[in-house]
């Protein structure tokens, strides 16, 4: 195989952004949906290990990937309409209730999924984008699977239904204001509820990329933190889809750093190159600061800024 | 039946109160039968899930064995973290459980966490997995065991030494502490004995599980023309499963991942704990003390290697089998000078040679010539 040298760090810091980030990029777009409609949900992180899991064992159990990835779907939905139910009581605060629910997640999906660690199930497949190129490497980069590119389309997607559609107007009043959203009859609880179960709907989907494409197994360090991460995303992307998927791209890409300069022989200091992500996220958060404005774009009835 | 200071109280009481029984009931009952009624307790704390394909299930095959013996009765406890909670573990396995000898099988349990729960109960036997011991500065109550399993690593080295074209091979290591990186040295000296102009490509990914961080490691050294990748993480999966994927050849770590690479596997060190469980187990039962610095490899049937898989050449078995011959007879040994380490220096000079047991080994912290790579 040829040695690409610098080039190589290059094509592998891409690679990874493509590999990498579907996860971040689905479960922050589901977070996304949810904070516009006025809600937290801290859950995703169990959302997304329940969808890790659930994919892989229905994939196993039917030998169909696709069936998987749905049935991850539905089970994120289901921990979405519950945190939404829970949340939908008096005084009931969403933070701590998506706490519950992604210790919930992650506990229930280690229980449920012991069964599934050691067997191989089959997983998705991907699309060759890199027939025109001769080195295998780049080949290997330009494998993608379906998801990326789905999650890639569903960003504009969002966006257009956020800012262009009457669904959109009603998740972004009920999110500015509760108040404003009943006066007009809509039932908040209700626009809510389907917002959280959407979202807990992609954040699964995210999960079944893990688990069935990239790493492409199931053990219960799979997550590593990745649904938190992505819940930062969406105040890193300052509540906007487009800057959702840059910012999924960009910790998929700072992800792959690490390990990439060291198989090009840069041996030194690999701890700090594989804290390179969130090296990057406080770059970024202190150069965008401001103490002149709060957050732009911040929906007006989240805990955190109302 | 004699009593020493191997046995615990709650043992010989009970055994006592199992002889009077017996006695009472039937004069002429022999004292084994009434003492094999009495079992003993034996618990396992593993830091990670019991099936991970890696160093968690390497134990739990072991104490799966030991359920077998009879008179034994295993309890586990699967995934507690090097903190606090394995001195609870240990706290209620000894007080519920009424376990007697007790294998925090992890690294991270040994100081301080197992050397205070053992401070205080001294009547129960601790055996730590890992090389932290020293006699006389720990409790007496506890020891430490360990395989040689960087014997196995040579033997992998051999048989990826013989496979590869690129002449660069591949390891995913966690972190740069001394048995990692004797792994890796002997794994580059056993690749090197084949071929001295191969070298091996070290990926540190920081910690003992991270899945994508192994599996972009694996990539990115496949990437960089290696064609047989080896491991030392906790769960080898990933990285087996990614190499296949890529067409690359694995030797496997810890367990027997064969299944995982049907084609690529070419063999594999692994664990044979059973070996020191069911000396540590009868030697207790016999109310002796289990050993408190135990050690071995091949040859004592610490290690064992998996069967070559199908892309190995006759000439690479033939010569990884001489060597893990001499390995079984005890006159083979991986750290024979001159060795320089990749910076240039020479660390065992022309003609000294360190056994296996010497204690020297299990300080590493260089890394041989060949490997590219850094230990921080």
């Amino acid at each position: 195989m040829e040695d690409l040298g610098w080039w190589g760090v290059a094509l592998a810091v891409l690679a990874g952004a493509i590999r990498v980030s579907t996860p971040f990029l689905f479960v922050s777009l589901g977070e996304l949906l949810t904070e516009k409609s006025g809600r937290i949900n801290l859950g995703l992180e169990g959302t997304l290990v329940m969808g890790a899991m659930s994919a892989y064992a229905i994939s196993y159990m039917t030998g169909s990937p696709w069936l998987g990835v749905l049935v991850a779907g539905l089970a994120g939905a289901l921990f979405g309409v519950l945190h939404a139910l829970i949340c939908g009581l008096p005084r009931v605060n969403d933070i701590a209730v998506g706490i519950a629910l992604m210790l919930l997640g992650t506990g229930l999906a280690f229980f449920l999924g012991k069964a599934f660690i050691q067997p191989q199930a089959p997983i998705l497949p991907a699309i060759e984008f890199g027939w025109w190129s001769d080195l295998p490497q780049v080949r290997s980069a330009l494998q993608i699977n379906v998801l990326f590119i789905l999650g890639v389309l569903l960003a504009p997607f969002l966006l257009w239904v956020l800012t262009n559609t009457k669904w959109g107007l009603i998740v972004r009043t009920v999110g500015d204001s509760a108040d404003a959203a009943r006066a007009m009859g809509y039932s908040v609880n209700l626009v809510r509820l389907a917002a959280t179960a959407s979202g807990g709907f992609l954040a699964g989907i995210g999960g079944s990329f893990l688990s069935l494409y990239y790493p492409g197994s199931w053990n219960e360090g799979l997550s590593s933190g990745q649904g938190l991460m992505a819940v930062a995303l969406v105040i890193f992307a300052r509540w906007q889809p487009i800057r959702c998927l840059g910012a999924a791209l960009l910790f998929g890409g700072a992800g792959a750093l690490g390990p990439a300069l060291q198989s090009v022989g840069v041996t030194q200091g690999y701890y700090l190159f594989n804290a390179a992500p969130y090296l990057l996220t406080l770059v970024i958060m202190i150069a965008t600061c401001s103490p002149t404005r709060t957050l732009t774009g911040a929906p007006g009835e989240l805990s955190i800024t109302k | 039946m004699t009593v020493d200071q191997g046995m615990s109280r709650r043992m010989v009481l009970g055994a006592l109160g199992g002889a009077a029984a017996g006695t009472a009931l039937s004069g002429f009952l022999p004292l084994s039968r009434a003492l094999a009624a009495k079992k003993l307790v034996v618990g396992f704390i593993y830091v990670g899930p019991r099936d991970d394909f890696g160093y968690n299930q390497a134990h739990a095959e072991a104490a799966a064995m030991l359920r077998s013996m009879s008179g034994v009765k295993v309890v586990e406890e699967e995934k507690v973290p090097e903190t606090l909670d394995v001195q609870k573990t240990m706290e209620s396995m000894i007080n519920l459980d009424g376990a007697e000898l007790v294998f925090p099988t992890s690294f991270g349990y040994f100081d301080p966490h197992m050397l205070k729960v053992a401070a205080k109960y001294p009547d129960v036997e601790f055996r730590h997995c890992g090389g932290m011991f020293k006699a006389g500065t720990h409790p007496a109550n506890t020891g430490s065991y360990f395989g040689y399993i960087d014997e196995g690593q040579y033997l992998n080295g051999i048989a990826a030494g013989h496979a590869t074209k690129s002449k660069k091979l591949g390891f995913v290591a966690a972190k740069p502490i001394p048995q990692v990186l004797r792994n890796i040295n002997a794994f580059t000296l056993g690749a090197r004995s084949v071929d001295p102009s191969i070298t091996t490509q070290v990926i540190f990914t920081g910690d003992w599980s991270m899945p994508i961080k192994e599996a972009e490691a694996t990539n990115g050294l496949v990437n960089a023309g290696v064609d047989v990748v080896t491991c030392h993480v906790d769960s080898p999966k990933v990285v087996v499963e990614t190499a296949e994927r890529r067409g690359a050849f694995t030797c496997g770590y810890h367990a027997n991942q064969a299944p995982l690479a049907p084609k690529g596997y070419l063999t594999g060190a692994e664990w044979n704990w059973i070996t020191v469980y069911k000396d540590f187990v009868t030697k207790a039962q016999a109310g002796e003390k289990p050993g408190q610095f135990v050690r071995g490899g091949l040859k004592e049937g610490f290690i064992k290697t998996s069967a070559y898989g199908p892309a190995v050449s006759p000439e690479s078995k033939a010569a990884g089998e001489a060597v893990k011959a001499k390995m079984m007879a005890g006159d083979f040994s991986i750290f024979s000078g001159p060795i320089s380490t990749n910076t240039g220096k020479e660390i065992v000079a022309a003609g000294k040679t360190y056994g296996q047991t010497d204690l020297w080994l299990e300080g590493m912290d260089w890394l041989v010539e060949g490997v590219v790579g850094s230990t921080s």
